[in-house]
């Protein structure tokens, strides 16, 4: 901040001072968030899981990893919490829920409209080879 | 033979003699582009104005300096898209039949696809940007940013991104795959060219700049407003722009993630969005959308924004509906992550789907008409003033009136399906962006040029380009309607002389002709007004009888902003002020300025070579990029001086010179006239 002589004047924005941030608190987030990284990797890549096993574990770890940046990079809950961060973190999940609820409805919504290959094979044999 | 190709393969990536331009209309366009940087340095070296540049405006820190430079890298990019469009309509009006026209096929649709990315992240994105950053501290009453040296390495990247954009002129090509590049087209199987590359990285580069400028005024508004100002008496302004940042904040990481997975596809062959492999072509355009549809408010809030300030100014009454106002903008950025969908109903999602995202569609106009009636609420019955910034504004009404009814008619999925990738759609679209967004940068650029220049453009010019505009615009995008209800697809770069759409593709290019007409007027508008300039000083710091803080500095707004920080007790605070006509018997404060830093260059520069290094495969380049943009982070952070104090005596110094030399201006003036 470049300025010195101003202060917060919001009811919505906290006056109290930030709590002092520490390098082992980022070290920890930037630390866990790449072990997570790659377990998610080396598990989609040679993990002999079943699929529903994996997805579930793969949105675990993708969940984990979205909370840890959130407590130890963005701070969360670890300070006195004025309404307006109580705000833009709804707003946050808010988003968050439309987007990846949104796509997972559209995506799923096209893959039912469209025929599996045994669907096909039956629809082309049927329709005599097309 | 093999050494020799080895030994160019790791220097120069897949960059090779081929790679210039193929045919004499292409290389009349990389001279062209290259005339410019050529004739610029010659300029500055002839005049000895390099060390002036630098010290001036290349390191600078200050927001109304990087604003001024955010506009001139747009208006230089407006020329670019409008030459673009030169190109495109002489093409259309002549290409029937047997002829062929002027351009091959791959070339119109690289110009198409250029003409689109750089409109959006290079005009509008970037007058967006200029004028925030001219106008979001004053208002707010902030002598800075939250984060000044961030705030130029946003512009820088942005810079590095136009950079990267225009190359594609010279050495290599662009994507030939529309400006929002829908794989399966823009995989590597099918765009095998460098053109896809650029337009990823370029796109990477200046969207990791815009997110960065989002979070840095986010901030900049949130915490470091004047005393006294709360949210509820915030200049509208302001508001649009926080609506429109918060959008850019949630929006843009989608962007860059889909633009990073689709090069992963391109450069480690994977597979997310090939039909092979597991992929899904499908994913990328809803991902593209989720960020799209947003971006599309992203641009036009701040545009409603100015329009707010405009009117309420030109008509002498306050904003009608403050409240509603606001609300409106909190519902348009909430609604605008709900309808990203109606881009595609034709992709074949169900009714349910479709029918849901339709009606989102439609709801979503409620709020911008509640702003339409608001703004002309206000003007009813205020003394309105007709100069040229109100005359865009009722440009803009008429032109965003019919543009959004046709967008409420493209929301019914049925009739979608009909006009989907239509001229129709082209239209509607432009009705908006032209309408809603360049309106209002024009407007904003007419209305504020006086608090950063110091002297008012000239009107009558201003007038003229207004009108040429308007009914070059008109007559350009009307025919587009109808050859979108005939059939003309967007993106045709030929057709059959039986369909009779020659003569309104002719009536359509004569339309972009009169534009063009318009833009010339404009640019002779800042040549007569610099050269008049001393018939339209701006003494008094407030040339329209304005009603927000940034009226309350002296024109040029000195290099401090603010010698004393405004005191905020209302809405309108100037306006208050101005009739209370108390004198400000405040004591002067030391003010932090932040010293001027190359480092913002440097790290745009090691993001150009990264991109750049990428898009020819010139890995040691790319990896050299990288480290230059780590490194340079890393010196920036060790540097714990970088801002410098100015005394408060200094400040009541220059503060009282300031004023004086406005009152001599201004007694020169009256002894003149």
């Amino acid at each position: 901040m470049s300025q010195i002589n101003h202060q917060p004047v919001d009811i919505l924005v906290s006056t109290h001072q930030p709590e002092q941030v520490t390098l082992r608190g980022y070290v920890i987030g930037f630390g866990g968030s790449i072990v997570m990284t790659i377990t998610a990797y080396l598990f989609a890549r040679y993990g002999m899981l079943n699929k529903p096993v994996m997805v579930a574990l793969l949105a675990f770890l993708a969940l984990a990893q979205f909370t840890l940046q959130l407590v130890y990079f963005l701070h969360l809950g670890r300070e006195f919490s004025p309404r307006l961060k109580l705000l833009v973190t709804v707003f946050m999940m808010i988003i968050v829920f439309i987007l990846v609820g949104g796509s997972i409805w559209i995506m799923n919504n096209l893959d039912g409209r469209m025929m599996g290959t045994k669907v096909m094979i039956k629809y082309m044999n049927s329709q005599d080879g097309l | 033979m093999g050494l020799i190709s080895i030994f160019a393969n790791f220097w120069l990536g897949k960059l090779n003699l081929q790679a210039l331009p193929p045919n004499a209309i292409q290389w009349f366009g990389a001279i062209l582009m290259l005339s410019v940087p050529i004739g610029l340095a010659l300029l500055l070296t002839v005049k000895k104005k390099w060390k002036w540049l630098y010290k001036e405006w290349l390191t600078t820190q200050d927001p109304k300096k990087i604003g001024v430079m955010y506009i001139l890298v747009a208006l230089a990019m407006l020329l670019r898209g409008g030459a673009d469009v030169m190109f495109m309509k002489t093409q259309q009006s002549i290409s029937v039949g047997h002829n062929m026209g002027i351009l091959s096929a791959s070339h119109f649709q690289q110009i198409v696809s250029a003409h689109g990315t750089i409109m959006i992240f290079f005009v509008a994105m970037g007058l967006m940007f200029g004028l925030i950053n001219l106008i979001v501290p004053l208002q707010i009453g902030a002598r800075d940013v939250a984060f000044p040296f961030l705030n130029a390495t946003s512009f820088w990247l942005f810079f590095a991104g136009m950079i990267l954009v225009n190359a594609s002129l010279v050495l290599g090509d662009f994507a030939a795959t529309g400006w929002l590049a829908y794989p399966p087209l823009s995989e590597l199987r099918y765009s095998p060219t460098v053109g896809v590359d650029y337009w990823i990285w370029s796109l990477e580069i200046a969207g990791a700049g815009s997110l960065l400028a989002a979070i840095n005024f986010l901030v900049t508004i949130f915490k470091m407003r004047v005393k006294g100002m709360n949210f509820m008496k915030m200049p509208m302004f302001v508001w649009s722009v926080l609506g429109s940042l918060m959008l850019v904040a949630f929006a843009f990481p989608i962007l860059t993630v889909t633009l990073g997975l689709l090069a992963l596809d391109r450069d480690l062959g994977t597979h997310f969005f090939t039909a092979g492999g597991g992929g899904n072509m499908m994913m990328y355009v809803n991902l593209i959308w989720a960020w799209g549809h947003p971006e599309v408010y992203i641009l036009v809030l701040p545009g409603f924004g100015v329009f707010s300030e405009v009117v309420s100014t030109f008509a002498r009454k306050r904003l009608f509906g403050y409240t509603s106002m606001v609300w409106a903008i909190g519902a348009i950025v909430l609604l605008s992550f709900l309808v990203w969908l109606h881009h595609f109903f034709t992709m074949g999602a169900g009714s349910d789907v479709n029918a849901f995202f339709g009606i989102m569609t439609m709801i979503i106009a409620i709020p911008t008409g509640v702003k339409i009636f608001n703004w002309l609420f206000t003007m009813y019955r205020g003394k309105i003033r007709l100069e040229s910034p109100i005359l865009w504004f009722i440009g803009f009404v008429v032109i965003f009136t019919i543009g959004g009814m046709a967008g409420v008619l493209l929301a019914v999925p049925p009739i979608d399906f009909q006009l989907h990738n239509s001229l129709f759609l082209v239209a509607h679209f432009h009705m908006m962006i032209v309408g809603g967004v360049l309106f209002a940068d024009f407007a904003a650029i007419t209305y504020w040029f006086p608090k950063i220049f110091g002297f008012k453009l000239n009107e009558k010019l201003g007038r003229f380009t207004f009108w040429c505009w308007l009914i070059g615009f008109l007559t350009s995008f009307i025919p587009l309607y109808i050859l979108g209800f005939m059939g003309a697809t967007r993106r045709l770069n030929h057709y059959s002389a039986s369909l009779g759409w020659q003569q309104l593709f002719i009536v359509s290019a004569i339309g972009a002709a009169i534009i063009g007409l318009g833009v010339g007027a404009q640019i002779l508008q800042f040549v007569v007004s610099i050269i008049q300039r001393k018939n339209n000083l701006d003494t008094t710091g407030d040339p329209w009888d304005g009603r927000s803080l940034e009226w309350s500095t002296p024109s040029p707004v000195p290099f401090y902003t603010f010698a004393r920080l405004p005191h905020v007790t209302e809405r309108d605070a100037f306006w208050v002020a101005k009739r209370q006509k108390v004198e400000d018997k405040r004591p002067y404060e030391d003010i932090a300025i932040p010293k001027n830093s190359p480092l913002s260059m440097v790290i745009a520069l090691g993001a150009f070579l990264l991109g750049f290094g990428i898009v020819w495969h010139i890995w040691w380049l790319a990896v050299s990029g990288l480290l230059t943009i780590i490194a340079t982070i890393i010196i920036r952070s060790m540097d714990e001086e970088t801002e410098y104090v100015l005394k408060a005596s200094d400040v009541e110094r220059l503060d009282k010179q300031y004023r004086m030399q406005t009152k001599t201006r201004e007694t020169k003036l009256a002894v003149e006239v």
